[in-house]
């Protein structure tokens, strides 16, 4: 048995470790709040790596599912003047239902028509988001959405949210972790080895990718939660289809065969804007050559390149006469 | 203004726009037909049609007729490199088919991106335009009145869908073409080259791309991610259409235009952009063959 079977957790623990000591080297509020965002994209990301990784399909529209998170949380607290802990359940509802219908009308054809039906829905989300400016505020955007409380304390500063979004980001890699290791994860990678085979061995493609396809739209629901009570403004232009394409690419760079795959990608690309904010202009230039190339050469992405480095240093060491520590 | 007059004014609009949807489909088609593979680079055609007209036109003061002759083979070359340097190096035949081609639509999707970039850089962000092809004067016709231009659009989309459908219908190289999507190992036991199948079908679906660039930038302008929107709503008319059929793209294309000028003058003009997407998913949801697709689609 692989050590990798026998250690599910490692990741995770190590992800804590970094995560939890982080804070005590970088104390500048941008570094702070790049963070931030590396966690919220890393959700999203999860979803869609869950998504592409294991049921074989891709979403054209995730950013309006983001959006929808956003939205429906911020519109129920600022209008309604719901507690945000309230408004998070109904809009993981909302999108769950509408992903639902959307992966039951589409995900028994055969083909990408998840992804023609996505790359619409985001679409008219968007177009939503601008027009429909007694709820939205349009283009100008929604103000004065309230930041998240818990138990009296305001979570108002970066380092505050900080803490809150990456505890969400490990409870949810562990939570997925013993998802992919258990019945349904199995289930989930076999359809992606062969739909044909697996379907024999009594797993229905169908009822798994819905599945899949609701935690990922759930997942881009919790994101822009997240976002919406952080930056305590919404505006439009953040949940269009470039939005979508970004969060793919995140995906596809980071590796879409495993979990960790959505962390790498988040992270890469959210810093890679940030090296590169001399050349903005080259910003998209660079992000469409980076998923061209990815695609091609290291088609398992930077989770696919770790792993095929950690096998062949261990290859080496094995060469040489060394002892393979553990086992 | 009278209400028919009105009315019809909206449907030339809608029958102007359908064509480019359609010109837009058509390149879908032909690259779906030959390779399966959905490429969403395909508005960039259009995008580059129009920014390589204006660059031969107003810069190199080339007269029209011959930068419009010059563009269309620059941008079809595009489609060349593209399909050698992104697509091939990554059409690995032999695993998994449908595997393959989610990586090869993905690919696609970079090379938008990187040709809208690339765009931005070289032409700017502000819209550019050309000179209508016969004038300004506008032409009455039942007391509406419309820029000739759209005749222009209008006939030369007909004669592209003409010409296409005769080609892949009648001659060996378009038979082939269709023959390799099918089914690429029986196709390569028939003698079919897949590999100069799938660059022909860049080339001819860039070069009609370019057209549609060329065709509408004297009405609407054309602009670095012009192309972006073109691209998507293209798309619906395809799949409106009937996803891969020739016949198809036309249909799709005139209906979603006149549903988005009749929506936009009748209805609103706010959620003009939604009413593509909206029909898209409607077909989806009800004929995911689309209006003309007779092939059924095989229940996974």
């Amino acid at each position: 048995m692989n050590r990798r079977d026998l250690h599910p957790y490692r990741g995770i623990f190590i992800l804590l470790a970094i995560t939890a000591i982080s804070p005590l080297f970088i104390r500048s509020h941008y570094h702070i709040n790049l963070m931030v965002f590396i966690g919220m994209y890393t959700l999203l990301t999860l979803g869609l790596t869950l998504l592409l990784g294991y049921a074989g399909q891709v979403s054209l529209g995730q950013a309006g599912f983001y959006g929808i998170g956003a939205y429906v949380s911020g519109i129920l607290t600022v209008k309604c003047g719901i507690n945000p802990w309230l408004a998070l359940p109904v809009s993981i509802l909302i999108t769950s239902v509408l992903a639902f219908f959307i992966g039951f009308s589409t995900l028994h054809l055969k083909g990408l028509y998840l992804a023609m039906a996505t790359l619409g829905v985001g679409i008219i989300f968007h177009i939503l988001f601008v027009e429909l400016k007694n709820l939205t505020g349009g283009a100008i955007g929604l103000m004065d959405i309230p930041s998240l409380s818990i138990g009296g304390i305001k979570l108002d500063t970066d380092l505050k949210f900080y803490i809150l979004v990456w505890i969400i980001v490990l409870f949810i890699f562990f939570l997925v972790t013993n998802l992919v290791n258990s019945r349904v994860g199995r289930g989930m990678r076999a359809i992606q080895g062969h739909e044909l085979a697996s379907n024999c061995f009594g797993v229905d493609p169908f009822k798994y990718k819905i599945k899949v396809f609701v935690l990922s739209a759930a997942l881009a629901s919790l994101s822009g939660f997240l976002y919406a009570h952080y930056i305590n403004f919404l505006s439009p232009s953040v949940f269009d289809f470039s939005f979508s394409i970004l969060f793919l690419t995140m995906t596809i760079v980071g590796g879409r065969e495993s979990i960790w795959g959505a962390l790498y990608g988040a992270t890469l690309l959210t810093l890679l804007p940030e090296f590169l904010r001399r050349y903005e202009d080259l910003n998209v230039m660079i992000w469409g050559l980076v998923l061209v190339v990815v695609l091609i050469f290291f088609n398992r992405g930077m989770a696919g390149g770790l792993d095929f480095l950690s096998k062949w240093v261990q290859e080496r060491f094995k060469k040489k006469g060394g002892v393979r520590i553990g086992t | 203004m009278a209400f028919e007059t009105q009315l019809l004014q909206y449907v030339i609009a809608g029958l102007t726009l359908g064509s480019v949807y359609a010109i837009v489909a058509l390149g879908y088609s032909m690259v779906y037909n030959a390779t399966k593979v959905i490429n969403f680079a395909q508005g960039e055609f259009v995008m580059l049609g129009g920014l390589v007209t204006i660059f031969l036109y107003s810069k190199l003061h080339l007269p029209l007729l011959l930068c419009i002759l010059v563009t269309i083979p620059i941008v079809s070359f595009i489609g060349i490199l593209i399909e050698r340097l992104t697509i091939a190096p990554a059409n690995v035949g032999g695993q998994d088919r449908e595997k393959v081609v989610v990586i090869l639509i993905m690919i696609t999707i970079g090379v938008s991106e990187f040709l809208r970039g690339g765009a931005m850089l070289l032409w700017g962000k502000d819209p550019l335009g050309l000179p209508a092809f016969s004038g300004e004067k506008p032409v009455v016709l039942l007391k509406a009145t419309f820029n000739p231009q759209i005749l222009w659009v209008i006939g030369i989309t007909l004669l592209m869908v003409i010409i296409i459908r005769f080609f892949l219908t009648h001659t060996i190289l378009g038979k082939a073409m269709r023959g390799s999507s099918d089914n690429q190992i029986l196709a390569r036991l028939m003698g079919i080259d897949i590999k100069l199948m799938s660059m022909a079908s860049f080339a001819l679906s860039a070069a009609s791309g370019s057209m549609g660039g060329i065709l509408i930038t004297p009405m609407t302008l054309m602009s670095y991610d012009g192309g972006l929107m073109l691209g998507l709503k293209g798309f619906c008319a395809g799949v409106i259409g009937g996803f891969g059929n020739v016949t198809g793209a036309i249909v799709g294309g005139f209906v979603l235009g006149l549903l988005e000028t009749l929506g936009a003058g009748l209805i609103s003009s706010s959620y003009k952009d939604a009413i593509a997407f909206l029909t898209l998913l409607l077909i989806l949801r009800f004929k995911p063959t689309g209006i003309l697709g007779a092939k059924a689609i095989l229940r996974a």
